[in-house]
């Protein structure tokens, strides 16, 4: 979707403005919003890509202007009353007022440590041969789903060369959706600043994307 | 009056975080409730970001890069398995890419659609990673944003930068400063900060760039 998540190239949001000695959090519900996010994610009731999916479609005036976090509880609040866990009235309330949907798991103190080292592994393995060989020039696709996609609109009908191919991988495009995980090859894509950003670009840049097989046309 | 609106602003800042305050503890509330989660697995995530993964890991890798020719080989073939040696897996750093920088090209990591980011080695994200004027300038002006950091580069330098669009971490490796031939590997690792490996940073044999 072409929502507010899609920002790079974008002007007037200001300087980076970095931290010095920044916290590791700057407020105790950060703490606690990770945590439950975290939690929440282990359900097994929505993949990374369907939360991704939810941030995206927070209202862009507020996603511009929230903390990630923010951004984190605001989808998460969504996905627990999608998925049946948590209504919008017992969020208000702060009350058990309906019997939900049952989690697949409860993450448990004594093993978060084996979950979070073992993470979430989305490499698949494919039949298929890769589609595209490293050094190739490859055009990417012009599209503008209203769904979720991880080829972000800078680097839309572009020309780049294949550097890597880097594995089989979750195509998060159909994943986000439950449409399955329709593993595709995946490319890591090089442009030059020129093809990106055209008159006026630093002729010293080059960016790069990782790119599922079906973003790409050969040239 | 500047006294003020800067005083007005924080108002509004502490409002607006109590009223996330009340709005994360009712989420937690009702989870509890409901026995769907935890609030001492909440305790222990928050903890291994506070004491067990952070940036102090990423340093250890690129000092053993440094020291050890054969683990720098392993890490641009299987940079996975090179930092899972060290044990450092799991939670987003399940594909981990290095990337190294030379005299000739200086990289640059960012995640322009969302927040990714390689947390088996460099822990959370600072904020300004995660919000919109990094995410939106990196990939256009890198240049101008290396300059809020107080990173100046020759113009003759390459700048290469990797919008993490995938499941792929990408760690830089940042160039070894000169001077520290006497160093140990450990030594090197207190040298190493978070922001050389995001690539907003150098390393200086002094320890004082950030």
């Amino acid at each position: 979707m072409n929502g507010p998540h899609d920002l790079g190239g974008q002007h007037g949001l200001g300087p980076v403005a970095p931290e010095t000695d920044e916290p590791l959090f700057h407020a105790e519900w950060e703490k606690r919003a990770l945590g439950i996010t975290l939690s929440c994610g282990a359900f097994g009731a929505w993949t990374i890509d369907e939360s991704r999916h939810a941030r995206e479609n927070v209202a862009p005036a507020t996603y511009l202007s929230a903390s990630y976090y923010e951004i984190w509880i605001r989808a998460l609040e969504t996905l627990l009353a999608r998925h049946g866990f948590v209504s919008a009235a017992e969020r208000e309330t702060g009350q058990w007022l309906e019997q939900g949907a049952a989690p697949k798991r409860v993450l448990k103190a004594e093993m978060v440590p084996a979950v979070l080292a073992a993470g979430g592994p989305c490499d698949r393995p494919l039949a298929a041969p890769a589609a595209f060989r490293v050094g190739e020039r490859v055009r990417t696709k012009n599209f503008n789903p209203q769904t979720h996609t991880r080829l972000p609109r800078y680097a839309r009908a572009r020309i780049g060369t294949v550097e890597a191919v880097q594995g089989s991988f979750v195509f998060p495009d159909d994943n986000a959706h439950g449409k399955g995980e329709n593993p595709q090859w995946l490319y890591t894509v090089v442009f030059d600043a020129a093809e990106i950003w055209g008159e006026g670009a630093d002729p010293s840049l080059t960016v790069s994307i990782d790119a599922w097989e079906s973003y790409l046309d050969h040239t | 009056m500047q006294h003020d609106d800067h005083h007005h602003h924080h108002d509004d800042h502490d409002n607006h975080f109590s009223e996330m305050q009340a709005r994360v503890k009712a989420l937690e509330t009702v989870l509890t409730q409901k026995g769907l989660i935890d609030p001492a697995a909440i305790d222990a995530i928050v903890e291994t970001y506070e004491t067990k993964i952070g940036p102090r890991n990423g340093a250890r890798v690129v000092a053993k890069a440094w020291t050890e020719p054969d683990f720098a080989e392993w890490l641009t073939r299987d940079a996975t398995a090179a930092i899972a040696s060290l044990g450092y897996t799991g939670r987003q750093g399940e594909h981990m890419r290095a990337v190294f920088n030379t005299p000739e090209t200086h990289n640059l990591i960012v995640c322009t659609l969302c927040s990714c980011y390689p947390w088996a080695v460099l822990g959370l994200p600072p904020v300004w990673y995660k919000a919109p004027p990094y995410r939106a300038r990196a990939v256009i002006d890198p240049r101008g944003v290396l300059a809020e950091f107080g990173v100046t580069l020759p113009e003759s330098i390459k700048i290469r930068v990797w919008d993490s669009t995938a499941e792929l971490r990408y760690l830089v490796i940042p160039e070894r400063p000169s001077g520290t031939e006497h160093l140990d590997a450990e030594r090197l690792a207190d040298l190493v900060t978070r922001d050389a490996m995001i690539g907003t940073g150098l390393v200086s044999s002094s320890g004082d760039v950030r």
